[in-house]
């Protein structure tokens, strides 16, 4: 049987929450009394900004919300990674999320997280499901500090299929044999790319997608 | 004297099998959610079932008489002792067809059963469910199989679905080298002291050792006698001396009586499936009443005109009134001779040759279809699968014969049960239809789908393997017969996809066969539901 990999979003899809959830974290937890108000006060303020951009446009929405994160310093995002996993992440994973992985590990399948998220807010839960890889957005850093910019390209809509079939060809994985996981109309692209797609509580357009193509649909509690 | 024409009439009142003559009346056949109201040629032969047997006066007594005097084995009261481990199997919504009114004789055994335990000081009971590989049952559907007594008490701690797919929850109690022989049961079954399995027979192969290896088993396990050898192997599922699915089933339940002990209650019913309302369908048209026929009239017509979802609903929602005709307990096989004998004096009528042409309605319902709808692959598996089956070795139909369906055949599945059925409809059969080769090319994969794993665990999905499942056991049909045409469906394309010719109408139907058979064939229609087997000489 030749190898084969399930690859999994994880915003809305394993875990309840969203990228915007892991900024507010890291704005609460910036380091002084008055930087955390002020940044806690300007996501919740933008919170209905993100939320349109987001429905608009998956990618303008990342490349403006990345830009926050400038002159945060990356041992200081790393070592708040890990306390955010335990306060935001765990709690918020959906309690059949561990099956589903390991329902795939069984059926002889490579783990790996597909995420628009930043790669070190994600290596906890990495670690915590097992998986064996992930494919995420890299923050770039001058001098040990966020820029605030993404290296391109940024994993979202077509380029996580593109960002897929290169992992597929770089691993020799059927790319039809494969399996990926995803709640969000705007990974159709990841989706169809894959042999095997499956939409996870996915959205209204994704719903109809999913129905269209006869894909399966699983509501994760 | 009389002439010779009545007296043949007479005789014939006596019979299930009726020849069609000039002045014969139309028949009413099942195709769907609705029925046909067809002529059939001069001389075509219905079968008709056997009117249903008389139940026993008192099922608790017969139950109670049954557990008190078993086959081969010491009375269920002399098996139990205080503080043991005790699990309550039960057969699963996939019997009887449609479902019975309440109380379901599984609440009745169990009633009886879960009073004496608790006479004899055992508290440690589970009721587990043996849906094999079978969709899980719903909260609702497990509540009227027990009754609301039993359910508050067990559920759902003590009172829950199998699980084939849980890692923890299966023990191997032998495996070949190889790992082609796998026998695997439940682990809560496996570490009990005593198994009590509470079957309800429907058809002949239900029950015996079926019961254990199947329904508690897991995909390793099937994968023994769930393949298209073994169905090939058979030449009828419903005769156990015919029935190489049998013989395997029973390798591995001589492998579980080895290492559990287990109490088998079995239960069989008559073929009442309609009452009150829809009673003229157990007749002959010739015996119709003017009531019945206005009933049948007025009935067709509201169907014709609900839509085919509402008028689904309608038919799902009506139980049938079985009578239960006998109960029989203890170990496997002298339990089920004894169930397999009223069984077969229910169903089975004698008739003379196999015939060329072989009608087949289809209902609105199968064993994998209760609550939702009957597929593409489910009106298949109902024709090849088991209407073909319905015999004791030879089927109705001879070699090479034309097979007809009435049935819609329309193109509508399930998602929520029937999910890998879609995929395997619309992906596996377009590129062939070879059972050796999809079991070859797909099963695993199928099978091992991590979503459809999780839709048979956590939703009410059946497990990623059954539509191939459902694909074999069509098989000895589908090497049997020479053409089968569904009359009647809605579309081209499912027909053609199954491999079948279609027409709009029976008689086209007919007509199609004849000139594949020659202007003399002979035909048969099987006038089912209820069931009815036959037995040619």
């Amino acid at each position: 049987m030749p190898a084969k990999a399930a690859f999994y979003d994880v915003d809305g899809t394993l875990v309840k929450t969203n990228v915007v959830h892991v900024y507010a974290y890291y704005a609460m937890n910036r380091g002084s009394l008055l930087g955390i108000a002020g940044r806690t006060l300007a996501t919740a303020a933008s919170a209905p900004l993100f939320a349109a951009m987001d429905a608009v446009n998956r990618k303008k929405f990342n490349e403006f919300f990345y830009r926050y994160y400038a002159g945060l310093s990356e041992d200081r995002l790393i070592s708040v990674a890990e306390d955010m996993f335990e306060d935001v992440l765990k709690p918020a994973l959906y309690e059949q999320t561990r099956d589903l992985i390991d329902q795939a590990r069984r059926a002889g399948c490579r783990i790996v997280l597909v995420t628009g998220a930043l790669d070190f807010s994600m290596r906890p839960l990495v670690r915590h499901l097992g998986a064996d890889d992930l494919i995420a957005n890299k923050m770039q850093f001058v001098g040990g500090k966020a820029t605030g910019k993404v290296i391109p390209p940024i994993i979202e809509g077509a380029n996580k299929a593109n960002a897929i079939r290169s992992y597929c060809v770089r691993e020799g994985l059927a790319l039809d044999q494969c399996h990926g996981y995803s709640d969000s109309a705007s990974d159709y692209a990841m989706l169809a790319v894959v042999g095997r797609p499956t939409a996870v509580n996915p959205d209204m357009r994704l719903r109809s997608i999913a129905r269209a193509y006869n894909w399966p649909i699983l509501d994760l509690k | 004297m009389r002439p010779l024409k009545t007296l043949q009439k007479l005789y014939d009142e006596e019979s299930q099998v009726v020849i069609t003559e000039k002045g014969s009346p139309p028949r009413a056949l099942f195709s769907g959610e609705n029925f046909l109201l067809e002529d059939l040629p001069v001389g075509t032969r219905v079968i008709f079932p056997r009117p249903p047997l008389a139940g026993v006066p008192n099922v608790k007594a017969a139950i109670r008489w049954a557990i008190n005097h078993p086959e081969g084995m010491e009375p269920l009261h002399a098996l139990l002792r205080p503080g043991m481990r005790l699990t309550c199997v039960i057969d699963d919504i996939s019997v009887p067809l449609p479902p019975m009114a309440t109380p379901d004789v599984r609440q009745s055994i169990l009633e009886v059963v879960l009073e004496l335990c608790a006479d004899s000081g055992v508290d440690d009971i589970h009721l587990i469910i043996a849906n094999a590989l079978h969709r899980r049952m719903t909260e609702g559907e497990m509540r009227r199989m027990v009754g609301q007594k039993i359910f508050d008490a067990y559920y759902p701690e003590r009172y829950y679905n199998h699980d084939a797919e849980d890692p923890d929850g299966i023990t191997e109690l032998e495996r070949s080298p190889c790992g082609s022989h796998v026998v695997a049961v439940n682990r809560r079954v496996a570490e009990s002291d005593l198994t009590v399995y509470v079957n309800v027979n429907f058809v002949p192969m239900n029950g015996g050792h079926k019961s254990m290896g199947t329904g508690l088993a897991n995909y390793a396990s099937l994968r023994a006698h769930h393949n298209p050898q073994t169905i090939r192997g058979s030449d009828s599922y419903m005769e156990p001396k015919k029935s190489e699915l049998y013989r395997r089933n029973e390798r591995i339940g001589k492998a579980i009586d080895k290492h559990l002990k287990v109490f088998h209650i079995e239960s069989v019913l008559n073929n009442r499936m309609f009452g009150p309302a829809t009673d003229f369908l157990h007749k002959r048209e010739e015996d119709y009443t003017e009531g019945d026929r206005l009933k049948f009239h007025a009935m067709r017509y509201a169907l014709s005109k609900v839509p085919r979802a509402a008028a689904r609903t309608i038919l799902n929602s009506v139980p049938a009134p079985y009578d239960v005709t006998g109960v029989f307990a203890g170990a496997t096989e002298p339990t089920h001779q004894k169930i397999l004998e009223k069984s077969w004096q229910q169903y089975v009528v004698p008739v003379q040759g196999q015939s060329d042409i072989v009608i087949f309605p289809i209902p609105f319902i199968s064993p994998y279809s209760v609550n939702s709808i009957l597929n593409p692959l489910l009106v298949q598996v109902m024709g090849l699968g088991y209407f073909f089956n319905l015999n004791r070795g030879v089927p109705l139909v001879k070699k090479g014969g034309v097979i007809i369906l009435t049935h819609p055949a329309f193109d509508e599945f399930d998602p929520v049960q029937h999910p890998s059925y879609i995929e395997f409809f619309n992906r596996v059969l377009p590129e062939t239809r070879d059972a050796v080769e999809i079991e070859k090319k797909y099963e695993r994969e199928f099978a091992e789908n991590p979503s459809y794993v999780h839709l048979y665990r956590k939703g009410n999905a059946y497990h990623g393997v059954h539509p191939l499942y459902m694909w074999y056991w069509g098989e000895n049909g589908r090497q049997h017969a020479g053409k089968v045409i569904v009359a009647g469906a809605e579309n081209n394309h499912v027909p053609a996809l199954l491999g079948w010719d279609r027409t709009d109408t029976l008689t086209e139907a007919i007509e199609e066969a004849r000139g594949f058979m020659g202007r003399s064939a002979s035909i048969s229609l099987l006038r089912i539901a209820p069931t009815v087997m036959v037995d040619v000489k």
